[in-house]
């Protein structure tokens, strides 16, 4: 198997009608938003006194974290045991990160209600160390920033003599070169800290989002509380990480019209199916373990969202990426990994919305359309951004055998072979 | 002391003198887990009319709202049992009794002032804190408005100001901070009611009323003080003569709920070394591949 060519900008248009019809879900996100930040969590949300969480923590915030875990589990395999055939799927994968933690940030602070006071847990005087939350905000504070480091060389490979300012502000051109060419030497020798410590921290904000809910003992269905949660949720994230790094290659290839990275991605998906499988075991005995089956078989609405999440999201996929046949074809790897991505998010659901039942509530939560306009907004918006960085930054692998000129020219969908790309 | 109409007056005397002396002496050396010194309210539900009144005056002291007096007279509130919002710091609730028709109970809920309060634990900046005077106070001021602490919350007690754009606050009763360790004063709700139902004085000593007032008439109560023992403990307390259960109250075990997350969270990071050691090991893991791949 070839070791694939260096990344390159996508060179397409951003005027396409899928970009069209992105920004306007967007833009209709924003303008919920906007209106949401003028008359206040009330107007907009279907928040109570006793569902103080809902979609936008559940969803944008929780799932999000979860699904962006695919920048730190490639990088660990790609950077820290220097599996080096996976390296064509790291660069997506820190995009994916960068704009998944980014963007859950943006969601929370449409959900926080003094949301100008975002920074106060960096101030000593307000340290609480009791908080599960005070470290998630520390991690993920933390997190997010190495995640701008270790984006940094992409930044600079694309401008490293290629800093060209308009106008008066040419002057700067100069400086930025010679400031882009520092940081690359820079972090050329010590970036192997950001990386293994963007893994610890990964490890410790994935899990602790878990232990976030074991401070309601008595509101928690027991089909997910457990004292275990963090495990639950460090695992968890582990597989949709791997699962989404697959997804979105094969998406990404789909989109564009590229060939899928078959070998590559048959390879990889293995790893979806290990974390998947150790997942699944967890879930299953600790379930046994705290005899809690028969909630699952209440017939109420939780029992349902517990099955769907175990049968569609770690059952169905488990059994599909144990077959090699299915995860020879794109198709088969698309949908098993879908299927874990969905399942993850399904969890993140269950737990922060569904396994939350409080006293006194006179009717379960249900999101309000507004804020689910602001969801999907967001979602839009991360999309969008990944197209505009995938154009401007070297960050989509060009296909194997191919030069880089070759490369620009490849605009239409290759037709998929997949027997032909098992090597 | 025999008979159960005990003099609130006095115990409110005794308790205002000891605690005048607790702040100009012992201020310093009051730790903020030095649970017996705190004050508490006891609640006996037994007593309780449903006269609304200490709705009232916590409207009023806490400038909730306008409303006089005779707002807080009409009973068909009580068709539904209702729960704390932003307005409303305390409501007083009715649970009838099957049994006795003519007797129902009512109950009048607020934060209960947690010894080990699950709130304070949960808020990330610090915002939700045990005072030593019993009170578990809220500075909207520190605060982001993560609500966690309403996700915390095992009573249910916190509201939000949903409606603020700006300057929302979690909102709960303060246990009336200022007036108890600044005046010695107590609460506004315990001030204005009528009956001998709510008593406010040392925790320590309000057990030990309750206890008497149930040995006295073991009739008129059940031998249970909740709040004594759930959730690690409660500066309010109730006496009642029917089970919690039935009267919108929850059953706890002993456990505090900070102890739900914090043993397992400072014990996977402890002091910083759990994540040190797994930087470190990942760190020599990526010099030992990359060697290997260099050979």
């Amino acid at each position: 198997m070839s070791v694939p060519s260096h990344p390159v900008s996508l060179r397409r248009g951003l005027l396409t009608p899928g970009v069209a019809v992105l920004s306007c879900i967007a833009l209709t996100g924003l303008v919920v938003a906007v209106y949401r930040f003028v008359f206040g969590l009330g107007a907009v949300t279907n928040l109570t006194n006793q569902y103080p969480w809902g979609l936008w923590i559940g969803v944008d915030v929780a799932s999000g974290v979860a699904l962006a875990a695919g920048g730190f589990t490639s990088a660990a395999v790609a950077h820290v045991f220097h599996r080096r055939k996976y390296e064509v799927l790291v660069r997506p994968a820190l995009l994916t990160a960068m704009l998944g933690y980014t963007f859950a940030v943006i969601g929370l602070m449409a959900d926080l209600g003094r949301y100008y006071n975002i920074w106060h847990p960096l101030l000593p005087s307000m340290w609480q160390g009791n908080s599960v939350l005070f470290e998630v905000a520390m991690c993920v504070t933390i997190y997010l920033n190495v995640l701008y480091i270790e984006f940094m060389p992409i930044v600079c490979e694309r401008f490293i003599g290629r800093v060209g300012l308009p106008g008066p502000l040419r002057l700067l051109n100069g400086p930025i070169d010679v400031m882009l060419r520092i940081a690359r030497g820079t972090l050329s020798k010590i970036m192997f800290l950001f990386i293994a410590g963007g893994v610890v921290l990964s490890c410790m904000h994935q899990s602790s989002l878990g232990s976030l809910l074991l401070i309601a003992p008595y509101k928690m269905s027991p089909l997910w509380y457990t004292p275990i949660m963090p495990l639950m949720f460090l695992l968890s994230a582990f597989a949709a990480g791997f699962a989404m790094v697959v997804f979105e290659s094969l998406l990404a290839s789909w989109t564009f019209g590229r060939k899928p990275e078959m070998p590559v991605l048959f390879a990889y998906s293995r790893f979806v199916a290990v974390f998947l499988g150790v997942y699944g075991v967890a879930r299953i005995s600790d379930l046994m373990i705290r005899e809690a089956w028969g909630a699952a078989f209440a017939g109420d609405a939780a029992s349902y969202m517990f099955l769907a999440e175990i049968g569609l999201g770690i059952a169905l996929p488990l059994a599909m990426l144990f077959s090699t046949r299915v995860r020879r074809t794109p198709a088969g790897l698309l949908t098993a990994s879908s299927l874990v991505v969905f399942g993850v998010l399904l969890n993140r659901i269950n737990v922060f919305l569904v396994a939350f039942k409080p006293p006194y509530a006179k009717a379960p939560y249900f999101p309000s359309v507004p804020e689910i306009l602001v969801t999907v907004g967001l979602v839009a918006g991360l999309v969008l951004a990944y197209r505009v960085c995938v154009t401007v930054f070297p960050v989509l692998p060009v296909e194997e055998h191919a030069t880089d000129e070759a490369a620009e020219t490849v605009q239409q969908r290759c037709p998929v072979q997949a027997e032909s790309y098992v090597s | 002391m025999e008979n159960s109409t005990f003099d609130r007056r006095q115990f409110l005397c005794r308790a205002g003198a000891v605690g005048l002396a607790g702040l100009s002496l012992a201020q310093p050396a009051l730790a903020a887990t030095d649970i017996a010194e705190g004050y508490g309210v006891l609640v006996d539900t037994t007593e309780c009319i449903g006269c609304r009144k200490c709705e009232y005056a916590c409207a009023k002291s806490n400038e909730l709202s306008d409303l006089p007096l005779e707002g807080f007279e009409d009973r068909s509130v009580f068709n539904e049992p209702r729960r704390m919002t932003a307005d409303a710091y305390t409501v007083v609730n009715r649970y009838d009794d099957t049994a006795h028709p003519e007797r129902p109970t009512f109950i009048k809920v607020q934060c209960m002032h947690c010894l080990k309060p699950a709130c304070a634990s949960a808020c990330l900046v610090g915002a939700l804190r045990p005072q030593s005077n019993g009170a578990v106070t809220y500075d909207p001021w520190k605060c982001m408005g993560c609500r966690y602490c309403m996700v915390a919350c095992p009573f249910q007690v916190p509201a939000y100001e949903y409606d603020h754009a700006l300057t929302p606050k979690v909102s709960k009763c303060s246990f009336c901070f200022e007036r108890v360790s600044k005046g010695g004063k107590a609460p506004a709700c315990v001030d204005i009611c009528p009956p001998m139902c709510l008593t406010f004085a040392k925790r320590s000593e309000l057990l030990t009323l309750a206890r008497e007032k149930v040995k006295a008439h073991p009739e008129q109560y059940l031998d249970h003080v909740y709040g004594e023992h759930e959730l690690g403990g409660t500066s309010w307390l109730y006496l009642t003569s029917r089970p919690v259960t039935e009267l919108g109250l929850m059953e706890f075990g002993e456990k505090p709920i900070p102890e739900y997350t914090e043993p397992l969270q400072h014990g996977i990071f402890k002091h910083g070394v759990p994540p040190m050691l797994l930087f470190g090991l990942l760190a020599v893991a990526t010099k030992t591949f990359h060697h290997k791949e260099d050979e």
